[in-house]
């Protein structure tokens, strides 16, 4: 039995949004832009997925656009923001993936200042810290909704609050791509102005993604061309992968909350399972998404771990997929406080609404079985 | 540029070579053969001590075949050439060409001609005259500046008289050494960093094919460290005309060195019994040494006191080009080879995983034999390792 444990990296996509995808390629292959017929056909199907898109967040279709994936909505979402703003500071926090990180040296060279929240030992972000850190000249806000690396959910929609209180001007984004298609986001009940959101967390297709800008909210663009999108995002549109992203975040927003729960059940349960093991140390806090459980094994290299799992067919992460191209300790866990030599020791697993009870226990068996006999071995 | 009509080139070392010089030279015609194979169709020629490469099909890509040329061990110099028709005025005009399409600004020339078709009219000396005023003549119209040196010149024009007559302009270096082939075999200790893929390079380059063998420890070593041990044996094979790799499975016997050695003899006690496998491979394969990337100190298994211990293993010559060399050269030569951005990839290869806190680095021998006792039928662990090897042809 094939055990997939890590729906953080990417996820199986759906049978039905493979099937939308060859189909759309191979039958619906007009540019959207294009004036005759074949053209109106693509560019209906790339209006019917926005709505379905939209719909997932509760948003209007003209409110989405769709970019090559979570990166590039992020990139939009600040450098889009910063460009058309007269403000010089921004507040994020010290746990952001590095599709926000990254961007800030860029920001901070151009002039602006950059603060981070503070965080908790549960990566939660403390309010009354934030609150003190927005200025008259903050145009931007950007925290993540769910922690990609230990599954915190973050307060967004009060700091969202917050921020509008003090400085109605000032936007409010979040990166969302761990957290859609597992938590409710519902566009009408907070006051977020942009959201990135990506297609393979979902069981879409990968090379698609889409940011939710709220009507009203000017941004420039960062990708010139054409003047596709309204201008926001040139480019052919990527009609295929739009076609089976609609799919995948209908079928992923479908009884979400019964998906959600019965995820958090089998968390639970591994997470109860692993705790059966001494000198572990379980990263991932109370509060959060219900998908993602991030477990430190004590005198074990997570590399180790990982390829011991896979042996055994089930496929987990070490740390954060993003970041298993570099050497250097998580700065997530660094950040929460966990020492360094339990870091080495960090497996992410994640879950997917297709994971099952008996997947969960066959993991909770090999985990106590490899661990005990890594350690024998260990000798740093 | 001028349009190349083909190749000439130039051996050296073989050309000393007395009796066997033609089994050498065949060699390299082979090898050049098989270099030029996949691009299309070649006449490989060899003539008074050069090898005249002619693309028979139309449309070969010509800088993919100076590039494979240059990865052909025993070729020192490669000329690209054009063929004209044997008359002065074509002569001259095809040469003025030539320099035409060089960078020659400010800088000095001198032709020089060989007169094989001792038929032609002209002399050599007068040919070189002759043409030599072509050239200044052609490049002061074009009002550019030249001047001729005949003892320290900047382009060399040769202008040979054959069965046609060829302009040769440009000189570019080949990989020199000796036509793989004609040196014997031998088996590549190949981990996944940058020293033994230069070793196994400068082994083949004096002519010596190349068997490779690599210990794979799953899960202590990924699949992606074995898919990098690939790339560079890919590598290296684009100058060997083909490798043979064996990936060894390592697992087994490392977890019992572990269990039931020292830890701090550990790596010394694994090198050994790598090198036990790796003879054993070589004998299959008819190799007559085994080729590592140790050099002295480099770490605390490459101390004169470990390799000591390391080589007793072995019961054939080791060799070890890197041995007296610092990490920047052997660097230098991965990156020259184009090796290093492969090399340096992340992955941990098996060496690296069982490091011990505190390794020996003066081991004494006898002590180091005294801890293999202790290991679980060494043997038939060995044995076994050999048998589940995946054998992969690189070609």
């Amino acid at each position: 039995m094939e055990v997939y444990l890590d729906n953080s990296a990417t996820t199986k996509p759906y049978g039905e949004v493979c099937a939308a995808v060859f189909d759309t390629m191979s039958g619906n292959y007009g540019n959207p832009s294009s004036l005759h017929s074949l053209g109106i056909e693509a560019e209906r199907a790339v209006k019917t997925a926005k709505e379905q898109v939209a719909s997932a967040i509760k948003a209007a279709p003209g409110e989405i656009i769709f970019t090559s994936g979570g990166t590039e909505s992020d990139n939009l979402a600040l450098l889009g923001a910063a460009a058309a703003s007269r403000g010089r500071h921004m507040i994020t926090t010290p746990l952001e993936h590095p599709a926000i990180m990254s961007v800030l040296p860029e920001l901070r060279a151009k002039g602006y200042k950059i603060d981070f929240a503070p965080v908790d030992e549960n990566g939660c972000v403390k309010l009354d810290a934030y609150e003190k850190m927005i200025r008259p000249d903050t145009f931007l806000v950007s925290a993540m909704l769910v922690n990609n690396e230990i599954g915190t959910v973050e307060p967004v929609a009060e700091m969202a609050s917050i921020l509008k209180r003090k400085n109605p001007r000032a936007l409010f984004h979040t990166d969302a791509v761990q957290g859609f298609g597992k938590v409710p986001i519902d566009v009408r009940k907070t006051p977020i102005d942009m959201i990135s959101i990506s297609s393979h967390k979902i069981h879409g297709p990968k090379g698609m993604g889409a940011l939710y800008i709220r009507k009203g909210t000017g941004i420039k663009p960062i990708i010139h061309g054409g003047g596709q999108q309204g201008n926001i995002r040139s480019g052919t549109e990527n009609v295929p992968g739009i076609v089976g992203f609609g799919a995948a975040a209908k079928l992923a927003s479908q009884d979400l909350e019964k998906k959600a729960e019965r995820m958090a059940t089998l968390r639970k349960r591994l997470e109860n399972g692993v705790r059966q093991l001494d000198n572990i140390r379980v990263n991932t806090p109370e509060n959060c998404a219900p998908h993602i459980l991030n477990v430190s094994f004590g005198g074990v290299r997570s590399e180790v771990l990982l390829h011991s799992l896979e042996m055994q067919k089930i496929f987990v992460s070490s740390g954060s997929a993003c970041s298993s191209h570099k050497k250097e300790p998580s700065y997530v866990l660094t950040e929460i406080g966990v020492p360094r030599k339990m870091i080495d020791g960090s497996i992410r697993f994640s879950l997917s609404e297709f994971t099952t009870a008996e997947q969960i226990d066959e993991t909770i068996q090999a985990v106590n079985k490899i661990v005990p006999r890594l350690r024998r071995l260990n000798m740093r | 540029m001028q349009k190349t009509d083909l190749y000439l080139l130039k051996y050296g070392e073989i050309a000393l070579k007395g009796l066997n010089r033609p089994k050498f030279e065949q060699k390299l015609i082979d090898n050049v053969n098989s270099a030029l194979a996949p691009l299309g169709k070649f006449s490989v020629k060899k003539a008074q001590s050069t090898i005249y490469v002619e693309a028979l099909d139309e449309d070969i890509d010509g800088i993919e075949t100076v590039e494979r040329l240059k990865k052909v061990f025993g070729i020192v110099n490669i000329c690209p050439a054009t063929r004209c028709e044997k008359g002065m005025d074509s002569i001259k005009e095809t040469a003025a060409r030539c320099v035409l399409g060089m960078d020659y600004e400010g800088k000095s020339f001198k032709v020089e001609t060989k007169r094989e078709d001792k038929r032609f009219p002209l002399k050599s000396p007068e040919i070189s005259r002759e043409v030599g005023g072509a050239v200044l003549r052609a490049v002061n119209k074009a009002g550019g500046k030249i001047k001729v040196d005949v003892h320290d010149p900047d382009i060399l024009v040769q202008v040979e008289i054959r069965d046609s007559a060829y302009i040769v302009a440009d000189i570019i270096s080949g990989a020199g050494g000796m036509p793989i082939g004609s040196g014997g075999r031998a088996a590549l200790l190949l981990s996944g960093g940058i020293d033994s893929p230069v070793a196994g390079w400068m082994i083949a380059k004096r002519g010596v094919t190349l068997d490779a063998v690599y210990f794979h420890s799953p899960p202590y070593t990924s699949e992606r460290a074995k898919d990098k041990v690939v790339d560079l044996a890919k590598i290296l094979s684009s100058y060997t005309r083909g490798i043979r790799l064996y990936s060894v499975p390592f697992t087994d016997i490392q977890l019992d060195i572990i269990d039931n050695c020292p830890k701090n003899m550990l790596t010394i006690i694994m090198r050994r019994i790598m090198m036990r496998i790796a003879e054993k491979i070589a004998v299959k394969n008819g190799d007559m040494a085994l080729v590592t990337g140790e050099s002295i100190g480099q770490v605390a298994s490459q101390t004169m006191e470990a390799l000591y211990c390391t080589d007793a293993a072995a019961g054939m010559p080791v060799f070890r080009p890197c041995i007296g060399m610092d990490k920047e050269e052997i660097t230098a030569i991965s990156k020259k080879i184009g090796a290093y951005e492969t090399s340096i990839q992340p992955y941990e290869d098996c060496c690296t995983i069982f490091v011990p806190k505190h390794p020996k680095t003066k081991p004494r021998l006898d002590e180091i034999i005294e801890a293999e006792k202790s290991l679980t039928d060494i043997e038939t662990m060995i044995e076994k390792a050999i048998e589940g090897a995946e054998i992969i042809n690189i070609k």
